[in-house]
Formats: structure tokens, C-alpha cells, sequence
């Protein structure tokens, strides 16, 4: 009896461990090796987002989406642009909606490059994470031309998207989708078949698909647990109803499954980008932005000649959209998951109350439940293959 | 091709309301479709039952449950609604539930229905001061250990109450009352080009001018 008294301690678990993938405080209890239950303590990373957005306009809000999933950037504004034209009732032109699919595929592949190497990194693997980042700083280079920033981009606009591309940015991306598969077999080489890597993964964290459902996952985790769910095909938005992309899912629903599911996920994200590419290189240069000028802002050559368009513009940057009272969730399969924005608009220029619904909130909710009874070192692998990113969590 | 789509997703909602109407009787307040999402608006006392019902009949199949938010409205009589969003996967179809409660009646927890429930129910706690009852865990979620008030009720201003940083003197993290070293800039946006629903200031010395010269 004594002996077991003694096998019984708590450890923290971060906030300041490389394994924690941001600022994630975790108190485990632990008999001997096992873990009996984990507290994640979150919010070390709040900002008070959801408060800050109440008190901006629609268009000051958008910056605020760029900093949840930090890595994936483009993907939140998409959320949140969809709810408020959503409310508008606004159309977005066609060749906006192919940017915007083709920006958020790059944000997906930023995002899942980031997950796999870090992963990788947190079971032992230190190679893929430099071969990795290397792609990741092409992609922001990509981010950069369009926005002229790396990652905190705000290129989406309520009814488009800020700038048109040139002709030779679409051309780059398309080269980078053919070299970039040689890197992704790369990675895997390294990944797939690694006897350490598999060793970590394989049979670790099982979910089952019910239990998937019931703890609210989305996304990539319950791909692996064998649903074929995902937001792009189920419930389209843009224009993915006509492009052509495979939704791998996985049979056992442990980490490995979902590593798998990712690297898949990135060469579907090819397919994508590279269809978005030729249509937008063949087809006619349309309007990047809807034509309704009281919401979309004139731009400065057209505010240079005319007056009408010098008041839009004033009128538009100071006070800002008026969106009709009511209230809409839209949601998009952002890297991560279901990312959802409920939007409550009173009339007024700014939003009532804007929840974030973040898809890393319910995975880490779950933590306790997925770790039970697995060992101490699988914590991390657990924690690597829910893909957490601290900015959207804590919000 | 969307526009049918759209059509037949509406139709879907009009049916699932009306079932809804009929079988949970007066525990539904009010229901409506709006932007192609259906709202309900339900009693109280009644959520736990409602969801389970949600959960588990054939024609609904909401087995996901997305979110759980508050929101305040510190004018109306019952100040906090809390909102839940549910999915049903298998079906494709998403519904909103709302309820209305103050600060000091609770709600009973879903934890029993989907134990998604739990965080969401503490951030709603920490954020409004929203409580749940039969909740295993009500802590704080999001916030400082130790922090005081809920900050995303209306009346909690923006910039908090307490500010911290390190004291080089005492060697630890001191919170102070916050200073602003400049005011927060707060504009008014009332246009006086549509509405005129509001005088501007000045206005009312014309119409008295009128009423006396007359």
C-alpha cells in the first residue's frame, strides 16, 4: 500500500515546454508513468478578442481573425467575411471566390506543414521540421505578394478579397504545386514507414467515431476516425462545388491516422491550388470585389477623379459598413477543423457580439478524456496530433 | 444548381420546425428560419430534455454539438440568452437553440447530453457570469487565476479594471488599478443623414426660437 502512495504525483506540464505547442499549462496526475487525468489550464494567450471586435468596425475586425490561428491566417477572415456578407446579402465575383479558395489552400498547407514537422519534432524527429519550414516561408512569400504581409494578411474583404494578383504570382504558385510534391515525398520518406515515428503514433489516442461526435470534434480528427465530413464537399462554399479534390479519411482514429490524413490532405490541397491557378490564368480578369459601393471602399485611382467615390471612400474607412440587425453562424473547414464565426449585428457599424468558435477549443477539451491511461510521453504525441494552436483557443 | 439546393434546404427547415413545434409542445417559445437557419427559442427548464430529444430522434440527429455562447443584453428583462449550435452530420443540417436566463437563475448543465458541453459552459460562466447548474467543474476558463468580473458583459469596459507588470523592486508581477495615458477614443457614428431619429444637440434652441416668435 505504501509503495502505491508513493507512485502517486502531479506534474505541470508546461506553460513554458516546447511540447505544448504555444502557452498550454497541462496538470497531470500520474500514477507512476500513467496519466490518471488531465487539467488543461488554458487563457494564457486571451486577449479579449470577442470584446475588441464589439468595439471595432467590420472592417477593423477582420485584422483580429488573422491573429487566432496564426498559422493559417486567411482561413478565420474567410469565417468571418462569409457572415457579414452573409447579412449584407452580398455576392462575391467569381474571381474572387478563386483567389480566396486558392489563399486558403495555401493556408491549409502552412498549417498542416507546421502540425507534421512539429509533431515529428515532439516524438524526436528533428530533419523535417528544417525541410518543412523552408516550404512554409515559399508560401508566405506568396501571402506577402498579395498582402504585403507575411502572415497577419487581412487580404479578405467583406465582398472580395483587398487587391487583384498579377498574372505572375498565379504563375509562381502554380510552379511552387509542382515542386512542392517532391518535398512532401520527402517529408513522408523520412515520416511514413519510421520505426521511432510509428512507435509513437501507432494505436495512440484512438477515438472512436461516436466518441468524435460527442465531444464536438471537427476536421481532420474525425477524418481519421472514418467519417467522411468535411465542410469544403458537405456544405460548399465559393466555388469548391466545382473543383476537384478527394477527402482521405482514416480507419483507426489513432495519431498516426491522423498524421497520414494531413500529409493527404496537403496534396489535395495541390490538386486544388492548381485548378484555381489555371482558371484564374485562363479565364477573363473579372471584378476582385463587389461592385456595391457602399460597402466595398472605391479604389485610390478612381478616388483621384471622382467625388462621389472620395466620400465612399471617407465615409467608408472612418464610420464603416452598416450591417443589417440580425444574426448568422457561418463556419469554414479552416486546417485545424469546423471554424465557425455567430455574428449578431444590431444595425449599427459595428458587431453586437461575435463568438469565435475555434476547433482546437473542443480537441483540447477533451484532452482529459484522450489521455487517460496512456503514458507520460504519449501526452506530447496526443497533444501533437490534435494540431492546438494557442491563438484561437484562448482567443 | 446552389439556388435548388437552397430551396430544398429550406423546405427541410420549414418541416423540421413545424415537427419540432409539435412534439416538444410549450416547451418551444418561439421558432423562426432566417438567412436558411432555423432558431428556437426554448424554456429554460426544459433545455436538457429538448437536447437529448435532438440527440437521439431519428428525424434530427444532432449529435454534434458546435457551440455554446452568451450574449448579453443588459435592456431586456432576462439579460443573459445562451445560444447552442448543433449539427447533424449524417443528416447535413445545423439548428440553433436559445434560451433566456438572468444572473442569478441557472441553467442546467448539458454535460449529461454532450460532454462538448463543459468548457463551453465554463467559458460562458467566465465570460458573463452565466451559471450552470449540476455543472461538476464551474472554474474559471479563460481569464487570470484570481481575476474578478465577467469581461464580456456590456457594462465591463474594454479596458479592464487591473493592470499588471513587474515590479523591479518587489521582484514579482503587481496589479495596479489601470491607468490611461490617453482616453479611449469612443466616436459617434449617429449620421445625421438617415433616420434624423435623434436631434443633434443645438437643434431644439430652432424649434423653441419658432415657438416663441410665434
Amino acid at each position: 500500500m505504501a509503495e502505491k502512495d508513493i507512485r502517486q504525483f502531479n506534474i505541470n506540464f508546461g506553460p513554458q515546454h516546447p511540447a505544448a505547442h504555444g502557452v498550454l499549462r497541462l496538470v497531470l496526475e500520474l500514477d507512476g508513468e500513467v496519466v490518471e487525468r488531465v487539467d488543461p489550464h488554458i487563457g494564457l494567450l486571451h486577449r479579449g478578442t470577442e470584446k475588441l471586435i464589439e468595439h471595432k468596425t467590420y472592417l477593423q475586425a477582420i485584422g483580429y481573425f488573422d491573429r487566432l490561428d496564426y498559422v493559417a491566417p486567411m482561413n478565420q477572415e474567410h469565417a468571418f467575411c462569409i457572415a457579414t456578407e452573409r447579412l449584407l446579402d452580398l455576392e462575391v465575383p467569381r474571381r474572387a471566390q478563386l483567389i480566396r479558395v486558392l489563399y486558403c489552400e495555401i493556408g491549409r498547407i502552412l498549417s498542416h506543414l507546421l502540425n507534421i514537422t512539429t509533431q515529428a519534432l515532439d516524438v524526436g524527429a528533428l530533419t523535417p521540421p528544417l525541410w518543412g519550414f523552408e516550404e512554409r516561408e515559399k508560401l508566405m512569400a506568396f501571402y506577402e505578394r498579395a498582402s504585403g504581409s507575411r502572415m497577419h494578411a487581412k487580404y479578405f474583404r467583406i465582398g472580395g478579397v483587398h487587391q487583384d494578383l498579377p498574372d505572375k504570382l498565379v504563375e509562381d504558385i502554380a510552379g511552387f504545386c509542382e515542386t512542392h510534391e517532391q518535398v512532401l515525398d520527402d517529408i513522408e520518406g523520412l515520416l511514413t514507414h519510421n520505426r521511432i515515428f510509428k512507435q509513437r503514433n501507432v494505436d495512440i489516442g484512438v477515438v472512436s467515431l461516436d466518441d468524435c461526435f460527442k465531444y464536438g470534434f471537427s476536421g481532420v480528427m474525425v477524418r481519421g476516425s472514418g467519417a467522411a465530413w468535411d465542410l469544403r464537399r458537405s456544405q460548399p462554399y465559393e466555388c469548391y462545388d466545382e473543383l476537384e479534390f478527394n477527402i482521405p479519411i482514416g480507419k483507426n482514429g489513432d495519431c498516426y491516422d491522423r498524421y497520414l490524413i494531413r500529409m493527404q490532405e496537403m496534396r489535395e490541397s495541390l490538386k486544388i491550388m492548381r485548378q484555381c491557378c489555371s482558371k484564374l490564368l485562363a479565364e477573363e480578369r473579372g471584378a476582385i470585389s463587389s461592385s456595391n459601393r457602399k460597402v466595398v471602399p472605391p479604389k485610390r485611382g478612381e478616388m483621384k477623379r471622382s467625388m462621389e467615390a472620395l466620400i465612399h471612400h471617407f465615409k467608408l474607412y472612418t464610420e464603416g459598413v452598416h450591417v443589417p440587425a440580425g444574426e448568422v453562424y457561418a463556419c469554414v473547414e479552416a486546417p485545424k477543423g469546423e471554424f465557425g464565426v455567430y455574428l449578431i449585428a444590431d444595425g449599427s457599424n459595428k458587431p453586437y457580439r461575435c463568438k469565435i468558435r475555434a476547433p482546437g477549443f473542443t480537441h483540447l477539451a477533451a484532452m482529459d478524456f484522450m489521455n487517460r491511461g496512456h503514458m507520460l510521453a504519449d501526452v506530447s504525441a496526443i497533444l501533437g496530433s490534435l494540431d492546438i494552436v494557442f491563438g484561437e483557443i484562448d482567443r | 444548381m446552389a439556388n435548388n439546393v437552397h430551396i430544398k434546404k429550406t423546405a427541410e427547415l420549414t418541416d423540421l420546425r413545424d415537427d419540432l413545434a409539435l412534439q416538444l409542445g410549450s416547451n418551444v417559445l418561439t421558432s423562426e428560419i432566417n438567412y436558411g437557419e432555423l432558431t428556437v427559442e426554448v424554456r429554460r427548464s426544459s433545455i436538457v430534455n429538448i437536447l437529448k430529444y435532438l440527440r437521439d430522434e431519428a428525424r434530427c440527429q444532432f449529435e454534434v454539438l458546435i457551440d455554446i455562447c452568451g450574449v448579453d443584453w443588459p435592456d431586456r428583462e432576462n439579460r443573459f440568452e445562451v445560444v447552442y449550435h448543433l449539427l447533424s452530420p449524417r443528416l447535413n443540417q445545423r439548428i440553433r437553440i436559445k434560451l433566456k436566463t438572468t444572473e442569478r437563475d441557472p441553467v442546467p448543465s448539458s454535460i449529461p447530453v454532450f460532454p462538448a458541453a463543459n468548457w463551453f459552459e465554463r467559458e460562458a460562466y467566465d465570460m458573463f457570469g452565466i451559471l450552470f447548474s449540476d455543472h461538476p467543474d464551474l472554474r474559471r476558463l479563460l481569464t487570470d487565476y484570481g481575476f474578478q468580473g465577467h469581461p464580456l458583459r456590456k457594462d465591463f469596459p474594454l479596458t479592464g479594471h487591473v493592470e499588471v507588470r513587474y515590479d523591479e523592486e518587489q521582484k514579482r508581477v503587481v496589479y495596479e488599478p489601470v491607468r490611461l495615458t490617453q482616453e479611449y477614443r469612443s466616436f459617434d457614428f449617429q449620421s445625421p443623414w438617415d433616420g434624423m431619429g435623434c436631434p443633434l444637440p443645438g437643434d431644439e434652441k430652432a424649434s423653441k426660437h419658432a415657438i416663441e416668435s410665434n
